[in-house]
């Protein structure tokens, strides 16, 4: 398997382990893992903001992005230069210390819970024995940023958006922290690896099909909701509340909490993916004719299967978001008291019962 | 290893953050009036101040999601050993969830799932 990345990371540590002191190599490491998270990180959501404007102009029966560079691929480019040279507006009512730490903790709370997926084979960077409970955790962390933003604006729009998110995000991440309960029932342990271990014969959506499907199907819709988008988007209605939130945010301040919020749709799509469709595990067929079939999965990377997974993941969130219309604030409650919260504490009795069983 | 890579993604986020706004403020270019630092509402003056009263349903959401996420946190550990609990911890737990499930179906019936 010379196309898994595994081999250039051992290679990497061995080599700097064997060639400097401990206390330098550890260091340059350390450095290694920041850079190529934060790069990682930009160039995901620099996909992710072209996938979104292009399919999104599809769906509306327009090009999209097309003048510049080719099929409009450096239009990025030229919107990431752009938005680091507008000009950052001094508002004069707010509460400035707020108003700052809204941003750090915004996009702390996305990327820290991003470093904690994992890639690819033997690509783990934060990997804890609490792992997917760490990323439930610390994933809220950015309905704070959020609450904290709307109300240091000092601006009527903001804090109604503000709220409305609070509501929002707090009620569907308790369906959400269920439906990953469930499958921690199964999968028996809370850390990441040994989840994406356990899925190497089926993937967990395969090993427990009925209870497991309910609970992707909830994870998705509460997921889908977290990132404030698609038919929930009534935190930044922009009818009624101009942006929401981020109103009063601009220029490159503006700019984090877009991409916090395109990188929070990955990282749902990409925990879904850890939890349920197993993460970088290949999809084998047991059966005595698909072993030809078996090795041409093996040969695909791990990463390629991680990152395909999460990209469908991705699409269907872009779909959707393009496809219903928005909700009102009593129907949005509605649907996750009263529909997917009994449905999925029913469904995480059935996954008991189901392990107890099988 | 673990505590460690978080601490650097951590201070990644932070230095991020902090690079980019300084960044900004260096490139972007700056003019001052009095009107662009009002809240951007409407054409008129802003009368008065946001920080006032909001409604009190979110403040009533607020309280039974504190319930059930902490429910959910209680959860965690059993879920992690349900396998080798078997049947007991099974049973245990829908003593533990039954009574919970009652103060959801009471805040049901009183209609502090309705959004008024």
């Amino acid at each position: 398997m010379s196309l898994e990345l595994e081999n250039v990371v051992k290679l990497a540590h061995d080599g700097l382990t064997s060639s400097l002191p401990g206390w330098a190599a550890a260091a340059i490491e350390y450095v290694l893992v920041g850079v190529l998270l934060l790069a990682l990180y930009c160039v995901l959501a620099l996909i992710l903001i072209f996938l979104e404007r292009k399919i999104c102009a599809r769906f509306q029966c327009r090009l999209g992005p097309n003048r510049v560079g080719p099929w409009g691929s450096l239009q990025l480019i030229a919107d990431m230069v752009k938005i680091l040279l507008k000009e950052i507006v001094k508002i004069s009512k707010s509460d400035k210390l707020l108003y700052y730490v809204a941003i750090f903790l915004a996009i702390i709370g996305s990327f820290c819970t991003f470093g904690a997926l994992q890639f690819g084979k033997g690509l783990a960077c934060i990997d804890f024995n609490v792992g997917i409970f760490y990323i439930l955790a610390i994933s809220s962390l950015g309905v704070i940023g959020i609450l904290l933003a709307g109300w240091s604006s000092n601006n009527k729009y903001t804090l109604i958006g503000a709220m409305r998110s609070g509501a929002q995000l707090i009620s569907y991440e308790l369906s959400a922290g269920i439906s990953i309960l469930t499958m921690v029932i199964l999968a028996g342990s809370l850390n990441i690896s040994d989840i994406i271990n356990g899925q190497e014969n089926a993937w967990f959506i395969f090993q427990a099909p009925l209870p497991a499907l309910i609970a992707f199907i909830i994870y998705l819709i509460a997921g889908h909701a977290e990132t404030n988008r698609g038919p929930f988007d009534l935190p930044e209605a922009e009818s009624e509340l101009t942006a929401g939130y981020h109103t009063e945010y601009s220029g490159i301040q503006y700019g984090f909490f877009y991409l916090a919020e395109y990188l929070n749709m990955f990282i749902i799509a990409g925990v879904a993916t850890t939890v349920f469709l197993g993460g970088w595990q290949p999809f084998h067929i047991h059966a005595d004719w698909a072993s030809g079939f078996n090795h041409v999965m093996d040969y695909i990377p791990s990463y390629i299967w991680f990152l395909g997974k999460a990209f469908s993941l991705v699409l269907l969130s872009l779909w959707v978001r393009w496809t219903f219309p928005r909700l009102r604030i009593d129907q949005l409650l509605h649907l996750e008291w009263k529909i997917l919260m009994p449905i999925s504490l029913l469904n995480m009795l059935v996954m008991a019962v189901w392990v107890l069983i099988f | 290893m673990s505590s460690e890579i978080f601490i650097v993604a951590f201070v990644t986020a932070i230095i991020m953050v902090i690079a980019a706004v300084v960044i900004g403020k260096l490139l972007a270019p700056t003019s001052t009036n009095a009107q662009k630092g009002e809240p951007y509402e409407c054409g008129i003056p802003t009368k008065g101040t946001s920080w006032m009263q909001f409604k009190v349903g979110y403040y009533l959401f607020a309280i039974l999601f504190l319930i059930f996420d902490v429910e959910t946190v209680l959860l965690f550990p059993w879920a992690s050993i349900m396998k080798s609990l078997g049947s007991i911890g099974l049973v245990s737990v829908l003593f533990f969830l039954f009574i919970l499930v009652l103060g959801l179906a009471y805040a049901w019936k009183k209609g502090a799932l309705e959004w008024k």
